[in-house]
């Protein structure tokens, strides 16, 4: 038997005496998704500005190719990239399955078309505005998609956001290549769902509490950033 | 070698070969025609003034004596040549309202040098002096989009200027400002006109047509009423359209 209030304070005990189990998984979720975020903003950034700010053929296909994939579910994502590094697939020599990497490439996949979707829209509406003035300056392809990325920083903070809210919080993708080994490949999420299965809630809550926390945070940040831009009319 | 000499000195300005030409030129949109059929001259080192109703067309002719918009039949001429690259970096134009960079005063002076390939302690020195020109130095460093309509257009004009261009558009930069913002800007225009530059300025304004036209071109309906310099258009306007505009009656076209 289990009362709420017992679990709650044990949960809450895991996180004020920061347990070695509690914080390896919270530092390798983190590590994963902050990376898989960088890379997908260092592909999306320039490929959405790119389809935001150019008129070429295919472009609309691009878009759309972009938008839907913005809600790729993360469990086909997860399947594919298996099939992509199991021992008989395309990638097997590699030996990247159940690693960190495997997970970082399946969240990369997932995450690169939401900041890419997003940055056109975003860049787009500025291109809007600029264009003639660019026009007239005689800007080139390269200085304004720069030019483009770079007053738009502010709006992008939150594109990479939204990137980061999708990435940390997913659970099926990375429990498919990541395996949810101990100590190897267990984040948040996989350790959330094995423990509330086997039982051992005070684990689940404890990092359920800190996944909401890191969420809080990360928003409250940007949104720090954000009001001091919009105070000097940057954002 | 005699010849040669006498061929790099400065051309009567009333006589001398169009720095900016259009042949033909017709512009549609949506099916409406926009600019239709207009031939015209722009002379070097004069103040030629676009005038003309709502609708006339003049903001059109500007994007496309600019070639911010190509168009539908007709070319526009660059000292007899084609309206190329090269070309376009002789001109800047100045827009109805300032598109302003998201960044600080100087970083978008800066900007304007860097796409010109102006970079390092040129760059800083020829910002500097845009800067003490446009009397915008103790805002270097406020962000662009929180200064005043009258201080972003005056940054506007010296943006456009610090490109050093032969050609300069301005479409109506001082309709939004106050009286005291407006005399600024054409200040800086006349100083721009004095060191060389050549201005084509769309305007609604009577009074700064006085103040600042040399030429002028008159449209009506995206055709050409009238042309010539300012002062004869308006001691004797011949066109109906141009009378009836002087005198602040609506025409309609019979």
């Amino acid at each position: 038997m289990f009362s709420l209030t017992d679990i709650l304070t044990e949960a809450l005990g895991l996180i004020l005496t920061w347990d070695r189990d509690l914080s390896e998984i919270v530092m390798l979720s983190l590590r994963v998704t902050l990376t898989a975020v960088v890379i997908s903003c260092l592909i999306g950034l320039p490929l959405g500005a790119m389809v935001g700010a150019f008129r070429f053929p295919g472009r609309g296909v691009l878009t759309v190719l972009l938008n839907a994939l913005m809600g790729l579910p993360p469990v086909v994502v997860g399947l594919v990239v298996y099939l992509m590094l199991s021992a008989s697939g395309p990638l097997g020599v590699l030996q990247l399955l159940y690693t960190p990497t495997a997970m970082i490439i399946a969240q990369t996949i997932l995450v690169t078309p939401i900041i890419a979707a997003l940055t056109k829209q975003v860049v787009e509406d500025l291109h809007a505005e600029y264009r003639e003035q660019f026009a007239s300056l005689g800007v080139g392809a390269f200085d304004r998609i720069a030019a483009l990325l770079w007053d738009a920083r502010y709006s992008l903070l939150t594109v990479a956001l939204a990137g980061f809210g999708r990435a940390v919080a997913e659970v099926g993708a990375v429990l498919i290549v990541g395996g949810n080994i101990n100590h190897v490949t267990r984040v948040m999420t996989t350790t959330i769902a094995l423990e509330t299965s086997k039982g051992n809630l005070e684990l689940a809550l404890a990092l359920g509490l800190l996944l909401l926390a890191i969420a809080v945070i990360v928003n409250a940040l940007v949104m720090a950033l954000r009001a001091s831009a919009v105070r000097a009319a940057y954002a | 070698m005699r010849d040669m000499t006498l061929d790099m000195t400065i051309p009567d300005s009333a006589t001398a070969p169009a720095l900016l030409a259009c042949q033909g030129l017709s512009f549609d949109a949506g099916g409406k025609r926009l600019i239709d059929d207009l031939t015209l001259a722009i002379r070097p080192g004069r103040r030629t003034l676009i005038m003309g109703p709502n609708g006339a067309g003049k903001s059109v002719l500007l994007r496309l004596l600019h070639g911010l918009i190509a168009p539908t039949t007709g070319a526009v001429l660059w000292q007899g040549g084609p309206l190329d690259r090269a070309a376009r970096d002789a001109q800047a134009m100045v827009f109805q309202r300032p598109v302003m960079l998201r960044r600080s005063v100087l970083a978008n002076l800066k900007f304007a040098l860097t796409v010109r390939g102006v970079t390092g302690a040129a760059r800083a020195a020829k910002a500097a002096e845009a800067l003490e020109l446009a009397r915008l130095t103790d805002l270097a460093r406020r962000p662009a989009r929180v200064l005043s309509g009258g201080e972003q257009q005056r940054l506007a004009l010296a943006r456009a200027l610090v490109g050093e261009p032969r050609l300069l558009f301005l479409d109506e930069p001082t309709s939004s400002l106050d009286p005291a913002s407006t005399h600024a800007i054409e200040d800086l225009i006349n100083a721009a006109h004095a060191r060389g530059v050549s201005i084509v300025m769309v305007t609604h304004d009577l009074g700064q047509a006085r103040r600042m036209g040399d030429d002028v071109i008159f449209l009506q309906n995206g055709t050409l009423a009238e042309d010539g310099p300012l002062q004869d258009v308006l001691a004797a306007p011949q066109a109906p359209s141009t009378k009836a505009w002087l005198e602040g009656r609506l025409y309609t076209a019979p």
